[in-house]
């Protein structure tokens, strides 16, 4: 059995012993809802982001509609309010974070030669707590009052004006926190315990690395973020000041909560990223990953710096000037780990023997676009021009550049890579294409002209702009709108045709140059992989015996 | 297959027509009839607004600096990566190497950008230096936020005892609302009452807010600082050219954060003086007669606003209050006929300042405001408070 949905007919030659386990193999909907197979949440996960990101994406279409010309067309400005919050906060606990986790599920287990995860039943609850929080969260539209409007990052003291879906907000969060907490902790003791013999730390793929770290940092982090949280909810409803300056409180206090989590969480949306792209480079490059151990420790470095930068997010508060200078520095010192670790992929590349099917096109746009974002980033960081720059649209096109064209490729890099491998069928290479440029161009289109717009001071969250603004405004809908419908394409075109096994078979290895013990299972992978811990060779990348 | 590579060529060729257009037109002129606003924004401005400020200046500089270092950076790598793609390809025969580390080279490659990070911290760190320093001001302003218009009070200096409200242009809200605004270089953008500086002084603005966090923004002046309630922080700027200056609220603050527009009126000197003196024999004008006997409806309609523009933020206009705000509506000390009770309580606040102190309102405000809490809602007292008994209470 596979995750494929449907796939008549086609014999894989796969091996059907492992089907009659003593207790029956799972089908119909308990196989879902009592899922405890790593390759069925994985699934789910994905899928479950998937929708998140058209139903985020949505929102974000609507946003650009009222945006595309001067004047209020659509919606009243609060509308406008609930839609910016709303597309932050489901792309990106709704979107990014499960997609990530969806491949964390897939690919670790195999990729160590494990059977499962550690905690397979902690594994299901994960994954269906997602459920009623994405519900509560999108259903908030519906509640008196809309959907909160106070932006992702929920600041107070404009948290305690909000209706009853604050708190719907609120209650969503927590549970996807602690779904999020259950994950890394699955994630952690699966990779620490149940590597294969043979596979030590230094030998595991890149991914494993980069998914361990990113536990840590989720762990340590998402109780920070149910720490400001609750304290917003108590003191809207149970006579708390923590946050209301009317009763003593400090609004400022909050925000460095939240930035304290806010800071690793954009980290923990990029780590899996990198690890993704340091499976494909090497494999469509021919050649290893230049660098392991170095890239191991730009990680570990980008990890452990992330918890000392948080206040840059804070550079108009009003802190003194050693406070600014502090993380002024400190902010600027991540890029360069950063900076190694791209060294390292085109380091990868350099004297390889290429081909560009879909993978590595994501994989070097990633590298091209990701490290745009980074530049801008690091003109961000620096306290005199972020004062210019603090809440404009140019703040809007470094996060783009970074959260789209950085973990969003890399996870398209990653369907496209590792899609036959869950679903035994190739795509269409030409479709790949169509998707890959599409999407680049468009993006590019979109989101580029946004740092002019933030340059001249337009702010963001703004549902009305100055006259001046109009032309990148309009060029940047038009962008988002066919951005948008290669989304679609995607979906219809590749995603839909592997899922029901209409195209070529895949290759047990469908890239010659790919590495990893998931290459070592067929195409499908069975329902289970490794039930014994394999034999593995010295280099811990292939099954022996 | 070949169908869709020819539909993809003639496509492709149109696209890339209008794109050129498109651009040529960017370029040049916007789609809309409107022209660059001097001291606001520019038609489809590419960089920072033109400074006018030292601090402006420098933050320019940064960011020339910055994106010049980038460029040469992002040139490189690419350069590399490009030439990469093109020569070490299978499809032209690339037989891949064997090389898979290189101690020297990671130690060479985070050491040179580390080098790099530190060379473009220095200068940043004199700017940010010099942004902090608002010592010995000229003229201190303190600027509220507000939902949702910014409120003037100048401190110290001259035009001291000043204050004012600055709104948005109604017919601009208007405009907005309607869908089809009619172009204006000043299109959200227009207020009452413009912020009045000198020019070459240098003015402290000193930053809070009365509800949520706000943000006083004006690029031209490289300045942006949070306006947060119940906390002052400050700002400053030296300008140096005589002018009209725009900025935006820039921190999200509710419904209408995109409508409380900030417009700095940069005068000469003299200019300046003159104008103080007009605001002052303003407010002189309008100021009340603490001595006069005010009849109950008056008071009550002279209230209302006082009620609607200070109390109702905390306590509601339904007076019920919420949370830790006590309600008005019912309250023991509004129903009291001791007026001295609220009257107190007012003058000076209660609970630590949690109910801060509005000794600030004039007698006649002040009286209009409790006397109007002792008559709406439920409260039905028939008390009237004249504004001699809060010049009484004051002593």
């Amino acid at each position: 059995m596979s995750a494929v949905i449907d796939h008549p007919g086609h014999g894989h030659g796969h091996d059907h012993a492992h089907d009659d386990h003593a207790h029956g193999a799972p089908h119909g909907w308990r196989r879902w809802l009592y899922a405890t197979n790593h390759k069925d949440i994985g699934t789910m996960y994905l899928l479950f982001s998937f929708t998140m990101l058209m139903v985020g994406g949505v929102l974000a279409l609507l946003i650009r509609a009222e945006l595309f010309q001067p004047g209020l067309q659509f919606m009243n400005p609060q509308f406008f309010n609930q839609l910016t919050t709303m597309h932050g906060l489901i792309m990106v606990f709704g979107a990014i974070m499960p997609a990530f986790v969806g491949f964390a599920n897939w690919m670790i287990p195999m990729q160590i030669g494990a059977a499962d995860m550690a905690f397979a039943r902690m594994n299901n609850l994960s994954f269906w707590l997602l459920i009623p929080a994405a519900l509560m969260l999108v259903g908030s539209f519906f509640m008196p009052g809309g959907a909160p409007a106070a932006g992702w990052t929920l600041y107070a003291p404009l948290t305690l004006q909000m209706g009853p879906s604050m708190d719907a907000g609120i209650f969503a969060m927590h549970i996807m926190g602690a779904s999020s907490i259950m994950g890394s902790i699955n994630i952690i003791v699966t990779v620490l315990n149940m590597r294969a013999p043979g596979m030590t730390l230094m030998k595991m793929p890149l991914f494993c690395w980069t998914w361990l770290i990113t536990a840590y940092l989720l762990i340590a982090v998402m109780p920070v973020l149910a720490g400001a949280i609750t304290m917003t909810l108590t003191d809207r409803h149970f006579g708390t000041h923590f946050f209301n300056p009317a009763g003593g409180g400090d609004p400022v206090m909050y925000q460095h909560i939240f930035w304290f989590f806010g800071h690793p969480e954009v980290y923990i949306m990029i780590l899996p990223a990198f690890g993704i792209v340091s499976a494909i480079i090497p494999a469509f490059a021919r050649k290893r990953l230049f660098g392991y151990t170095s890239m191991v420790y730009a990680t570990a470095s980008i990890a452990i710096l992330s918890f000392i930068v948080w206040a840059h997010h804070m550079f108009t508060t009003g802190m003194p000037v050693t406070g600014q200078l502090f993380f002024m520095y400190a902010t600027m010192l991540i890029a360069v780990p950063t900076g190694v670790k791209v060294f390292n992929w085109i380091a990868t590349m350099w004297r390889g023997s290429m081909t560009f099917e879909t993978p590595m096109l994501f994989a070097v746009g990633f590298l091209f676009v990701f490290t745009m974002g980074g530049f801008t980033g690091l003109i961000l960081a620096m306290a005199p021009i972020d004062i210019q720059l603090q809440d404009t649209y140019y703040v809007v096109a470094h996060f783009h550049y970074v959260l789209v064209a950085g973990s969003l490729f890399a996870m398209f890099a990653g369907v496209y890579y590792w899609g036959p491998k869950w679903t035994g069928t190739m795509y269409v290479e030409s479709r790949g294409k169509i998707h890959f440029w599409g999407s680049l161009i468009a993006f590019n289109i979109t989101f580029f002209p946004m740092h002019f717009l933030g340059l001249a001071g337009m702010p963001r969250r703004y549902a009305d702009y100055p006259m001046q603004f109009a032309d990148f405004n309009m060029v940047a809908s038009v962008g988002a709108l066919w951005f948008g419908l290669m989304q679609v394409y995607f979906f219809l075109f590749v995603v839909v045709p592997m899922m029901r096994g209409k195209g070529q078979p895949a290759p047990q290895q469908p890239w010659d140059g790919a590495e990893g013990l998931e290459w070592e299972v067929p195409s499908p992978a069975p329902f289970h992989t490794f039930e014994q811990p394999p034999k593995l060779n010295a280099a811990a990348t292939k099954v022996i015996g | 297959m070949k169908t869709m590579n020819a539909l993809f060529c003639k496509a492709g060729r149109q696209v890339g027509q209008w794109s050129l257009t498109l651009g040529a037109a960017l370029a040049t002129q916007s789609a809309l009839a409107v022209n660059s606003l001097p001291g606001g924004p520019g038609v489809n401005q590419l960089d920072l607004h033109t400074p006018v400020t030292g601090i402006a200046v420098d933050q320019r500089w940064l960011h020339y600096f910055m994106l010049l270092i980038c460029t040469v950076i992002f040139l490189g790598v690419f350069g590399v990566m490009f030439y990469s793609i093109f020569k070490h390809r299978k499809s032209k025969g690339a037989k891949a190497a064997n090389f898979h580390e290189s101690t020297t080279v990671e130690i060479v490659w985070t050491i040179v950008p580390f080098v790099i990070v530190i060379l473009m911290a220095l200068p940043a760190t004199k700017v940010v230096v010099a942004m902090k320093d608002t010592s010995a001001a000229d003229l201190t302003i303190k600027a509220t936020g507000m939902q949702w218009k910014w409120g003037y009070d100048y401190l110290k200096g001259e035009g001291e005892g000043i204050g004012f409200i600055s709104t948005l242009d109604a017919t601009q809200r208007e405009e907005s609302d309607s869908g089809k605004p009619k172009p204006a270089d000043d299109y959200l953008l227009k207020v009452d009452n413009p912020l009045v500086v000198p020019v070459d002084k240098k003015i402290r603005i000193i930053t809070t807010a009365s509800d949520v966090i706000h943000a006083f923004m004006v690029p031209s002046f490289g300045i942006k600082q949070d306006a947060i309630p119940g906390f002052v922080r400050d700002t400053w700027f030296r300008a140096e050219k005589v002018g009209d200056y725009y900025g935006q609220c820039a921190e999200l603050c509710g419904k209408e954060h995109a409508y409380m527009p900030i417009h700095v009126k940069v005068m000469a000197a003299a200019d300046y003086s003159q104008w103080v003196a007009g605001k002052n024999k303003e407010m002189a004008a309008l100021a009340d007669d603490p001595a006069k006997v005010w009849a109950l409806p008056d008071m009550l309609a002279r209230g209302e606003k006082v009620y609607a523009a200070n109390c109702a933020a905390c306590h509601q206009a339904s007076g019920k209050g919420g949370g830790p705000i006590k309600p008005l509506d019912g309250a023991a000390v509004v129903l009291d006929a001791d007026h001295a009770k609220q009257i107190q309580v007012l003058l000076n606040g209660q609970n630590n300042g949690a109910m801060p102190a509005w000794k600030q309102l004039s007698d006649t405000e002040l009286a209009a405001v409790i006397t109007y809490t002792k008559n709406n809602w439920s409260n039905k007292t028939g008390q009237l408070v004249q504004p001699a008994e809060v010049v009484a209470a004051r002593k």
